[in-house]
């Protein structure tokens, strides 16, 4: 059982150049979390989500025009052909991405003859097209919920079996904390979302859990240890720090990992490392300033009750 | 003791090199990719109820994916994948690396059903019950289209010729007729040919849609999704660079951080990537670009392990133990830390994969497989190679551990 590390809190507190009382400031931390969550909650409930076709149904062309076009030649293009929808033009006016209605093939070729004729010629080996028909934008959502739902349910049950119930309900907090952050931040700047988004929602939700286990695990060791006379705050600061080292150490090579595939990895899967990097921020911050203060906080709750009775037969 | 371990540390080091040198060819040749990394079409063809409400049954669409198969097969796709899925009554169809993905399309969307009516209309055989329809020369000067029944469509087509002698037999794509030959003779082989073409092309045309239109229920396209081959190139040669940059940078943060170990985290990373490269040419799981982009975030996370048992190796021997038993001690409490942290990723992979469609399956696909190889690539070689680094000289200077004296 022995296995070492009998550090005292003094040690730790030398050990780290920058340190600080962690959850003494806890409620400055709660506060930090709440400025940028509730902002988001109100865009939430207000504007909701910029939801793709993935979700709405729908048509999207993004088509390589060999010249340079304007908006007003393909929008009065589309119209020529009975459709309506939005133009956003990139690469110096040659790439256009349209976003329209659920077409059928017949009505989706002759836009793309249209385009040919009236506004350019497009290479056909750059074209990329997405349509998506509403039941299936429906079916993606409802899964996605189940998922999201399934997994936290799955989560709770592996930390309750492996930690205790407190552990776990403080790791759903700050997990919960990390996809208001990151779902509200995409509602506030009204980033369009399509399916990897709910693929890193969800990647966001195991990893940020992953994080809080690496110092709930620490804490759990050093609480089996605590002296009679310790405070458990101190305990969990002393455990916090103990690990600072490798919370921040095993995020930032997962930085690095995504940080190449935002800058590196290409249009497709820049929306996805973003709400990933945004994630993983969130879940390296709330792991080291929400979970265990939520802990600390739900024993206390927990302990008032019981010590009462304890103290009155002790004196 | 030390020459020993030297031995089997250079040993180690030059069959993993010798092992990549090996596996390049293999691995890139091998390894299918997925339509957004090459270019092609992902369809998603839905069955749909006729007017009467007949219900869709099992058979139904195994009878379409069948024909879809065979028509697939006939635009010489490689490797073309074509699955049903029988609760929601649809056919997933991915063709990646097809040439021509509009003509593909529209070779498939032609879902329409096949009727063989008598002149009041009335229908009196099925398309299903028609096995092939081929364009072909006709004795005579023209073209023709040979038509070949199913035994039990032969007797049914038998007996209706028998009939219909002398009248105009209806070919109908849906409610539009596609032909009416005359009937001269009752067939009774289930061999039957339409004549009066005036070219090959034309025959041709007809028989591809007598063959299409064979399918028991029409179906339309629920989803689609057409990427580019230039544009698929573009996105793997992306997808490459940021993956290499993306290594290159976590090996340089892993070697100034933890010096000795780095190197160890390092060659650990080289064996963990090509065991999950091996996993995936062995189960032939097609990568496609969320799963590349999962691929590289495994990367970021399979040196968690190292960075995990370096920390406490690091605490262990601060707190007086000797660098071995640190090590040995460090690992076998941090290999709990790790497998709690890592399961819960694997759940939501795990519930990724479950209920993602298409290309999100593939990310928690390779999220998962890269979970599970940094789990083996830790116990097994991590450890040993660090069991050997250590062993060259136990008692070497635990800076090279990134350990600092002065505490």
């Amino acid at each position: 059982m022995q296995t070492g590390h009998p550090a005292t809190y003094d040690d730790v507190q030398k050990l780290h150049p920058l340190y600080f009382n962690i959850v003494k400031k806890r409620f400055w931390w709660f506060a930090i979390s709440l400025i940028v969550i509730i902002p988001g909650i109100i865009s939430l409930v207000m504007q909701g989500l910029n939801l793709g076709i993935d979700f709405k149904g729908g048509t999207m062309l993004d088509v390589t025009f060999k010249k340079a076009v304007t908006q007003a030649a393909i929008t009065d293009t589309m119209k020529s052909v009975g459709l309506e929808g939005i133009v956003q033009l990139s690469t110096g006016d040659t790439a256009a991405l349209i976003r329209t209605e659920a077409l059928e093939e017949g009505k989706r070729n002759e836009l793309l003859t249209a385009l040919q004729t009236k506004v350019g010629e497009y290479d056909k080996t750059l074209l990329k097209e997405a349509k998506v028909g509403p039941a299936m934008g429906q079916e993606l959502t409802r899964n996605a919920l189940y998922a999201l739902i399934i997994a936290m349910g799955m989560m709770i049950i592996y930390i309750t079996f492996r930690f205790q119930f407190v552990y776990a309900i403080s790791g759903i907090i700050a997990l919960l904390h990390d996809v208001l952050v990151v779902v509200g931040i995409f509602s506030l700047f009204q980033w369009e979302i399509d399916s990897t988004f709910v693929a890193a929602v969800l990647t966001i939700v195991g990893y940020s859990i992953n994080d809080t286990v690496i110092i709930f695990d620490r804490i759990r060791e050093n609480e089996a240890k605590m002296k009679r006379a310790d405070a458990y705050e101190d305990m969990v600061d002393k455990s916090i720090w103990q690990t600072m080292r490798r919370s921040i150490n095993t995020v930032v090579t997962v930085l690095i990992a995504l940080l190449s595939v935002f800058v590196l990895g290409g249009e497709s899967t820049r929306m996805f490392a973003l709400a990933m990097l945004i994630g993983v921020f969130s879940g390296a911050y709330s792991s080291i300033f929400i979970a265990s203060q939520v802990l600390v906080e739900v024993k206390k709750y927990f302990k008032k009750a019981p010590r009462k009775g304890g103290k009155a037969v002790r004196t | 003791m030390r020459r020993g371990n030297i031995i089997k540390l250079v040993a180690l080091v030059l069959l993993v090199a010798a092992a990549v040198a090996l596996s390049i060819k293999p691995l890139v040749k091998g390894i299918p990719l997925g339509l957004d990394l090459r270019g092609g079409v992902h369809l998603v063809l839905q069955a749909e109820q006729d007017k009467s409400g007949t219900p869709i049954t099992r058979d139904d669409i195994d009878k379409a994916k069948a024909i879809i198969s065979n028509r697939v097969n006939d635009l010489g796709v490689s490797e073309p994948i074509v699955q049903a899925d029988y609760d929601k009554k649809r056919i997933i169809i991915d063709l990646a690396g097809v040439t021509d993905p509009d003509k593909a399309v529209d070779i498939l969307k032609t879902t329409a059903k096949l009727t063989f009516r008598d002149p009041q209309g009335k229908i009196m055989l099925e398309g299903d019950d028609l096995k092939d329809a081929k364009g072909g020369q006709g004795q005579g000067s023209g073209f023709v289209v040979n038509l070949t029944f199913s035994s039990d469509g032969g007797k049914k087509f038998a007996d209706l010729t028998t009939k219909l002698i002398g009248q105009r037999l209806g070919v109908y794509l849906d409610d539009k007729l596609l032909t009416n030959p005359t009937v001269n003779t009752p067939i009774l082989n289930g061999q039957a040919e339409i004549t009066g073409y005036d070219t090959l092309e034309a025959a041709a045309e007809h028989a591809v849609l007598m063959r299409s239109g064979s399918l028991p229920v029409s179906m339309s396209i629920a989803e689609k999704r057409q990427v580019g081959a230039s544009l698929g190139v573009d996105s793997l040669n992306r997808s490459m660079q940021a993956g290499l940059y993306g290594l290159i940078f976590i090996f340089l943060f892993m070697l100034v951080f933890y010096y000795l170990p780095g190197v160890v985290a390092d060659f650990s990373l080289i064996v963990y990537a090509l065991i999950v490269l091996w996993v995936f040419w062995m189960f032939r799981v097609v990568l496609t670009l969320p799963g590349f982009a999962g691929f590289i975030l495994s990367i970021g996370m399979a040196v968690d392990f190292n960075i995990i048992i370096y920390e406490r190796v690091k605490e262990e021997i601060r707190a007086g133990k000797s660098l071995r038993a640190g090590v040995e001690s460090g690992f076998s409490r941090a290999f709990i830390t790790v497998i709690d942290a890592h399961v819960t990723t694997l759940i939501a992979a795990i519930t990724l994969y479950a209920f993602g469609t298409g290309s999100i399956k593939g990310f928690a696909l390779t999220l998962g497989i890269g979970i599970i190889a940094s789990l083996f690539t830790a116990i097994s070689f991590t450890r040993l190679v660090l069991r050997l680094t250590v062993g060259i000289n136990p008692k070497m200077n635990t800076r090279w551990f990134g350990v600092r004296r002065d505490v």
